[in-house]
């Protein structure tokens, strides 16, 4: 047959194509089980009910997590309860009213940046603003931290939502002479709902494992403490502290700690996906 | 059409178009068209692909007003006043002036919210009477009897035709002078499309109607008055029944018997 001969090299291209895709997913793949392997048998070990009734401990005593995990849930909690309706409103902006405007493209780039940027950072500029004129550490300083990081997580993922809403959506709320704060507020945000949800759960999952911009502002603190204008303790902090400590009990609830908030941060991102399947209504 | 006409029959001109030009950025997609709309009528826009007649339908309730670098020029008089005014309240335009779309489009909301929804925009009522407007509504668009059990549903879970009756449930609730259809079963299978029609044709009774269709005989069967548009210009405008069988131009007569578009 005519043509045999450049079909063949083509199918032998291909395969050789097929195992090089292959080979590199199952190398990505790998390391991820290594790791989640490996937290698995670290961390069980170190994982009983005391993980969640009592306080870190000092060297050599018996505790648990208790305090770091409810510092790690209030100054989570208050990241995103400050980061995203300042998010949602820039993302709307984006999406809505800025559409082809300088501004919004500016502020896109700025927020693309942000997005990215080293996490450190974000602390040390909390640092200079809060920490430093304050004096001290504080729980609402990591707080702020944090939120700074939830802005942009949050500005993305409500434009690239409220963008996958049908102009259609809006030209018929529009046509029953609903002002446009109205089309946004009850069509559009409604249609991008279970997007927007998404988005505000990936922020979580974003913060939740956090330390760099925590050690500048939050500090750490051994005690339980529920105060916002101390140092507040938290899982992470207190993993970084813990594992790098020369004291067995320590590493071992640091492996528990890290467990506890892989699967937290695993369990987020199987209900955002779950949202995410349908992001846009219709 | 003369004017001499269209007095003799007693008709009432609710919209009067006047020496209207539509600009996308620079270029010009209507051109100095003029055509009245008759009050309790219904009046077909026919045209090829890209004619202007979709671009004439959004003029009449400024729904290009949500684009930059798209503006009209002239004048398109609702009894009496013009719309292209910078004063005009748009959303109060709308309220007077509705529209169904080719796609339908019902809020990701339940079938009673997708029409309580628009009657709260304009007016407090009572629950119960909210209730009733929702069933006339329902009932008006032919779509009572298919979802009196599931008022609760999503408004998404009913069928392509059931969702365009609903959009246009939806249109009637906040009771518009004018209905502007662009196109409103050509997303639908016959049988949707021939209850639309119908609706269309009991519509008349109580408003203004003005259709956008790709369909020679859907403007045949529904439209009492025709206006046949290309390349911007409004060739030909007159009764339906006049327009199908003696058009006064001869690109009219190509049209409809199919030579183009």
């Amino acid at each position: 047959m005519r043509g045999m001969k450049i079909y063949e090299a083509r199918r032998h291209r291909n395969k050789i194509a097929v195992v090089l895709y292959y080979s590199a997913a199952v190398f990505g793949i790998t390391w991820l089980v290594l790791i989640l392997f490996t937290l698995l048998r670290e961390g069980v070990g170190g994982l009983s009910l005391s993980v969640f009734t009592q306080n870190t401990p000092p060297p050599g005593s018996a505790g648990g997590l208790l305090n770091a995990i409810v510092g790690s849930l209030i100054m989570t909690g208050l990241g995103v309860a400050f980061g995203t309706p300042i998010g949602l409103l820039a993302g709307t902006y984006l999406a809505e009213y800025g559409r082809g405007t300088y501004l919004a493209a500016t502020v896109r780039f700025i927020n693309d940046i942000l997005l990215s940027a080293p996490s450190i950072i974000v602390g040390l500029f909390v640092y200079e603003i809060m920490v430093a004129p304050m004096g001290h550490f504080s729980g609402i300083a990591g707080a702020v931290a944090l939120a700074v990081i939830v802005v942009p997580v949050v500005v993305r993922t409500t434009e690239d939502m409220l963008r996958l809403v049908p102009g259609g959506l809006r030209e018929a709320g529009t046509a029953l002479g609903m002002p446009r704060v109205l089309v946004i507020s009850r069509v559009a945000y409604r249609a991008a709902k279970a997007g927007l949800i998404t988005g505000m759960l990936l922020a979580v999952a974003r913060i939740s494992g956090e330390t760099a911009p925590l050690l500048f502002t939050a500090l750490n603190n051994q005690f339980f403490n529920a105060n916002l204008n101390e140092p507040m303790p938290s899982l992470s902090v207190v993993i970084y502290q813990f594992a790098l400590s020369p004291y067995r009990d320590w590493q071992k609830l640091a492996w528990a700690g890290a467990l506890l908030i892989t699967f937290a941060v695993l369990a987020l991102s199987i209900v955002a996906r779950l949202l995410g399947s349908r992001k846009v209504a219709q | 059409m003369s004017l001499a006409n269209a007095v003799k029959l007693d008709l009432r001109t609710k919209i009067a178009v006047k020496n209207l030009s539509f600009f996308y950025g620079d270029s010009i997609a209507l051109k100095s068209v003029n055509m009245p709309v008759y009050t309790n009528k219904v009046t077909a826009l026919i045209g090829p692909s890209g004619c202007g007649k979709s671009t004439l339908l959004r003029v009449m309730n400024r729904m290009y007003d949500l684009y930059p670098r798209q503006r009209a020029e002239g004048e398109v008089l609702l009894d009496g006043e013009n719309i292209l005014d910078a004063k005009q309240d748009l959303n109060l335009l709308r309220a007077r002036v509705g529209m169904v779309f080719q796609k339908p489009t019902p809020f990701p909301m339940s079938i009673y919210e997708n029409i309580a929804f628009g009657i709260r925009l304009y007016e407090k009522l009572p629950k119960i009477e909210l209730d009733g407007r929702v069933e006339t509504a329902l009932k008006g668009a032919a779509l009572w009897e298919e979802v009196r059990d599931k008022l609760n549903a999503s408004g998404l879970s009913l069928s392509g035709g059931q969702q365009q009756r609903l959009c246009i449930a939806r249109t009637v609730a906040i009771q518009p002078e004018v209905i502007l259809f662009d196109e409103p079963a050509s997303a639908l299978d016959p049988i949707s499309t021939a209850k639309v029609e119908e609706l269309i044709d009991e519509l008349k009774a109580n408003y203004t109607i003005v259709i956008v269709t790709h369909n020679m005989q859907q403007a045949a069967r529904v439209s009492e008055y025709t206006a046949f548009m290309y390349l911007g210009e409004l060739v030909e405008f007159g009764g339906t029944s006049h327009m199908f069988t003696s058009p006064d131009q001869q690109q009219t007569q190509n049209y409809i018997t199919g030579r183009f578009g």
